[in-house]
């Protein structure tokens, strides 16, 4: 079968050499794969894009999940930017907090687009939406962003993992922020190769995270890694852009990646038994959720 | 290659909070429905390593009934699915098995109705994508992401040709397929994944053929 690329070399060298960016090889390669237009593929791209606008939007009003470990923090960093005496300035805490929104709203069993997936979906979208006031992308830029968000995970998904179960957090928002960081470096004018040297960059600093969520579910610690990796996503895409590059190969960097995950205890690869769900503070919080009506959710035989 | 679609990478839409715990879960239960071909009055669904540990604070429990309902990933019902079955008259039960399977998102669903049952392991390996790798006790790896045809049939010489002549015919492409048997000269299962949607008339041929004995399709 044609198979534009599969690694990360093979996605910079297309690029490179027909003189594309990454998001049309990955348009090209869908294409092939699946037989579809153009036209379809772009129109359901769009439509993730816009699930994504309406998820920011929707937690940028401030959400509660049903457990009430999250909610409403999208809208205190928000609030904190306009008393415009933030730190780390106005485009990452607005990445940031948009990031947040979205997680909040997954959390709270709103309807979200997996980036790569629903665990880490606020990264891409958070740092879609901050860069779109800073850069003034087209429409079709901002769908193009997410094409090359999809190529960096299409080689993650299919040479390593971007499932927590599998390999730790690393492999969830640890992949989305490297992907987020490789988009944004195309949509502000770099090259093919300094999109995979931003990606390097980010993933070499989320290598060995795991996946610990307190009570089992996908709130604590994730609303807050979803942030922190929205942070590092832009941090490294302006490494990339003013010329810093990774010094192990990105394909390298996927692999041990890929190995980490795969030498990690079960307790630290979301089964809630290791990591903070297993602090005093976790298993409270798992008991206080779930202690009551466990048994009743169980079976049902009306 | 595990994943073949960016939109495998980037989606599925759904609804929260876990692709592989809610949306691959919601998935197994759409696909164990359809390859059923009608509602099921009954589920026992055994969880087995990470399903197992943390299905409730996923939603995963309301999830795969949501999928045996008829569900999308991104059907907003699936919220309330257990109270959508209940008014079905569609009882259930759900195992947290302590066994340890190779994938540690797996799902065994035993569904039934006073016609049949039919039994489907399903794994959820990440980002909403899910794989049947067992289906009445026949081994196989089934994607969800083609239209399949699933042709249980007496293992004999010449069926499979058969079969494969009979999809040609109708200009279709072959994407995958596996053939299991439980013991040699018995039952077998044929699971072909296509590039294009099966009609009604391809079906109805493949039942009329010699030692065929059950065809049903999984739509994409």
């Amino acid at each position: 079968m044609d198979i534009l690329f599969s690694n990360v070399k093979e996605l910079v060298a297309v690029a490179e050499k027909e003189q594309q960016p990454i998001s049309e090889i990955m348009i090209r390669q869908e294409m092939l794969l699946t037989r579809r237009s153009r036209e379809e593929i772009v129109a359901q791209m769009e439509n993730n894009l816009a699930v994504m606008e309406s998820s920011v939007e929707e937690g940028l009003k401030g959400v509660h999940s049903p457990s009430g470990l999250t909610g409403g923090d999208a809208v205190l960093i928000q609030n904190y930017m306009k008393t415009g005496k933030s730190l780390s300035g106005e485009l990452l805490l607005d990445a940031v907090s948009k990031a947040v929104a979205t997680n909040e709203v997954n959390a709270a069993m709103g309807l979200i687009c997996a980036t790569p997936t629903a665990g880490a979906a606020g990264i891409v979208p958070g740092t879609l939406f901050a860069v779109k006031n800073k850069l003034n992308p087209t429409h079709e830029q901002m769908v193009n962003y997410l094409f090359t968000t999809g190529a960096f995970g299409f080689i993650v998904a299919n040479n390593a993992s971007i499932s927590g179960a599998a390999g730790g957090c690393q492999a969830e928002t640890g992949s989305a922020a490297s992907m987020a960081a490789a988009a944004i470096v195309e949509m502000a004018g770099g090259t093919p190769q300094q999109s995979a040297e931003a990606f390097s960059i980010v993933m070499k600093n989320m290598l060995g995270l795991v996946c610990d969520p307190v009570a089992g579910l996908v709130e604590v610690p994730c609303v807050k890694r979803n942030a922190m990796g929205a942070a590092k996503a832009l941090v490294g895409a302006d490494m990339a852009l003013a010329g810093v590059v990774s010094i192990i190969p990105t394909d390298e960097v996927i692999e041990a990646m890929h190995k980490i995950g795969q030498s990690m205890p079960s307790a630290l690869r979301e089964t809630a038994k290791g990591g903070l769900a297993a602090t005093p503070t976790g298993k409270a919080l798992e008991a206080k959720i779930f202690g009551k009506d466990k048994e009743s959710r169980d079976t049902v035989t009306k | 290659m595990k994943f073949r679609s960016v939109f495998e990478i980037i989606g599925p839409v759904m609804i929260g909070p876990s692709s592989s715990h809610t949306a691959g879960a919601a998935r197994i239960g759409l696909v164990a429905r359809d390859l059923f071909g009608r509602q099921p009055e009954w589920a026992t669904i055994h969880l087995y390593g990470s399903f197992a540990e943390t299905y409730k604070g996923h939603g995963t429990d309301v999830a795969i009934i949501g999928g045996l309902l008829g569900y999308d990933t991104f059907d907003e019902r699936i919220r309330t699915a257990f109270e959508d079955a209940e008014k079905l008259g569609m009882t259930f039960e759900f195992i947290a098995e302590e066994e340890e399977m190779d994938h540690p998102n797996t799902a065994k669903l035993v569904i039934g109705d006073k016609q049949g049952v039919m039994e489907l392991i399903g794994i959820s390996i990440g980002g909403g994508t899910m794989e049947v790798i067992e289906l009445n006790g026949f081994p196989l790896r089934l994607s969800g992401h083609f239209p399949a045809l699933l042709v249980v049939h007496d293992d004999r010489a010449g069926v499979i040709a058969n079969v494969s002549n009979a999809i040609a015919a109708q200009d279709m492409n072959i994407a995958h397929m596996e053939v299991g048997r439980k013991e040699k000269g018995k039952m077998a299962l044929m699971v072909i994944e296509v590039d294009q949607v099966v009609n009604d008339a391809l079906i109805e041929e493949l039942r009329a053929l010699p030692n065929v004995t059950q065809v049903s399709t999984l739509a994409n």
